[in-house]
């Protein structure tokens, strides 16, 4: 168990300057996500054009993991079709739980998120902002909780 | 409870090294560093007394208690009322008669608000509540408001975690049925003036029920000399196993109380029109009890007494001094909860640096830590934060386990510089 593998320099970048920080008013999708245990708390904004992700912000309060998470997932899928977003978030949930996942070139920068499969506790943490967008382009507006 | 300088001074001292060498957990290692165990506040370890007395009635006196006539059961019925008789003597109750074991503290309080206040409390009476309240003395007179239609009141805090006892004292009044407090914070390690506020609340003619989770494994606990109606605590806090706990009860409000649950053991005859109850303590224990928990709790008592409870006390006293003053010098820390009057429980926030990135960080160093909102959710909301760090102490902590946590906090700032 290695902090580095955790706190990478992506993930402390992201954690100090997240991308895609704010609200999108007036919101037109959006999904708040909690996780009770450890106090996280954030709300995504989204607004589709047709069946894709044209902007979408987050805002919140969280620790570096969800925070970082976060940031790089608004990255990852701006731009992107639903069906581009559902695969990608199949892929984030096999990194994060799965041993012996290994991270394709197509994750790009949401690779940085594999050293926290070897802190179990902290999956949760970069898993809130994928349920809560998840939930978001489900069922339009919503409030997801991690436990 | 609280204790003074002069107390610190004349009190014997602890044999740290010797009181470490009782728990063999704390040879472990965590991470490859050795153990440093600073949150005993949520769970304290267990020393080899306890584990051996509960090795030897499970090896040598288990059965099913008050049944048989067969030795083991009378070796396991002795076993389990002795228990009984330890931890009477341990909170200087007047009867056994007033010691119910129960699973912890949270099921002592539930009991209370479901035998006493449910079947009295109806639209008009008050309960009064504290700002500082762990979950377990919320939510269960939450629910007996909804079931009554009774009003649940809260007596706030100030921002150095603190009871304010004026409003407290002006809160109460004839409407007042039953206050509900802590003995000591557990997020915040304030020591609430119980004696003064249960004295207050019996005046209106309110009962008065003390949360004695987080006190009773720092001083000795008198419940007379307290003048509480009801002290409920939890084993796993003063090193005893987990799924233990008393309620203490006076009697004469147990006497009246129906029974909570029904079952085995609470009853004396059984028909399929009507049964009647047993006598205290019985009435409140349906179903075979946690009979090895009981024992194991009743060595706990014994572990703490032969270190002496002064002992313990003075010596936490003394890390906590220490530690606050460490902590203190760390650029960006907050301490959150500096009243007076406090346990050793320090919680905290660093600037820049999440408790939960600081939990992990500490563990990768052998620093077990909680981290999050603690069951006190009310109190992080008070503060305006999300979540803090605490370090709690115990018997065997010492002033180099507080080194180490400040070292890991500078990795920490380090990492997240």
């Amino acid at each position: 168990m290695e902090l580095k593998e955790l706190y990478r320099d992506v993930i402390l970048d992201h954690n100090r300057r997240p991308r895609n920080f704010g609200r999108i008013e007036p919101c037109e999708t959006c999904a708040e996500g909690h996780n009770p245990l450890c106090g996280d708390r954030l709300t995504v904004y989204v607004r589709m054009k047709d069946d894709r992700i044209e902007d979408i912000r987050f805002e919140g309060k969280g620790c570096a993991i969800s925070t970082a998470s976060a940031s790089l997932m608004t990255e990852a899928v701006k731009g992107q079709d639903k069906a581009t977003v559902n695969a990608l978030y199949g892929r984030i949930h096999s990194l994060l739980t799965q041993q012996d996942a290994v991270p394709d070139a197509s994750l790009g920068k949401l690779a940085a998120l594999s050293g926290v499969r070897e802190f179990p506790a902290r999956v949760k943490c970069a898993s809130l902002c994928w349920h809560t967008l998840n939930a978001a382009l489900e069922r339009g507006e919503a409030t997801v909780s991690t436990e | 409870m609280a204790v003074t300088a002069s107390r610190i001074a004349s009190a014997p001292a602890l044999d740290v090294d010797r009181v470490r060498s009782d728990f063999p957990i704390l040879e472990r290692t965590v991470n490859g560093r050795p153990l440093v165990y600073l949150d005993s506040a949520a769970s304290s370890q267990r020393p080899l007394t306890v584990l051996r007395a509960v090795e030897r009635y499970e090896t040598h006196c288990h059965a099913n208690v008050h049944r048989g006539v067969h030795a083991l059961s009378q070796a396991a019925t002795e076993a389990y009322e002795g228990a009984r008789d330890r931890v009477r003597r341990f909170i200087n109750a007047q009867s056994t008669r007033e010691i119910i074991f129960v699973r912890g503290t949270t099921e002592g309080v539930n009991l209370v608000a479901q035998s006493y206040a449910r079947p009295r409390f109806g639209p008009g009476d008050e309960i009064l509540i504290t700002g500082l309240e762990h979950h377990a003395n919320i939510v269960p007179w939450q629910m007996v408001r909804d079931q009554t239609g009774c009003t649940l009141k809260v007596a706030p805090i100030n921002r150095r975690g603190e009871v304010e006892i004026d409003r407290f004292l002006a809160m109460l009044s004839p409407r007042t049925r039953l206050v509900a407090i802590a003995h000591v914070s557990n997020a915040l390690g304030t020591v609430l003036p119980v004696k003064r506020m249960a004295e207050a609340a019996h005046a209106h003619g309110a009962v008065v029920l003390v949360d004695g989770a987080q006190a009773i494994p720092h001083s000795a606990v008198d419940v007379r000399a307290l003048g509480c109606d009801f002290y409920a605590f939890s084993g796993h806090k003063l090193y005893g196993p987990t799924g233990i706990g008393v309620l203490y009860g006076r009697e004469d409000l147990l006497g009246a109380m129906p029974p909570w649950q029904g079952g085995g053991d609470m009853i004396l005859t059984v028909s399929f029109e009507k049964s009647t109850y047993n006598e205290l303590p019985w009435k409140f224990e349906a179903g075979t009890p946690n009979i090895s928990g009981a024992v194991g709790l009743a060595a706990a008592m014994d572990y703490m007494e032969s270190l002496g409870l002064e002992a313990i006390a003075a010596h936490e006293q003394r890390l906590l001094e220490h530690a606050t003053r460490e902590l203190e010098r760390i650029p960006g820390l907050e301490i959150i909860g500096t009243a007076h009057h406090k346990t050793a429980v320090l919680s905290f926030t660093m600037a820049g640096v999440h408790p939960h990135d600081l939990g992990t960080i500490l563990d990768a160093e052998g620093v077990a830590v909680r981290t999050g909102h603690h069951c006190a959710m009310p109190v992080m909301t008070f503060f305006e934060i999300p979540a803090t760090a605490r370090a709690s102490f115990g018997c065997y902590n010492t002033e180099a386990d507080v080194a180490s946590l400040v070292a890991a906090l500078g990795k920490a700032r380090e990492v997240f510089s």
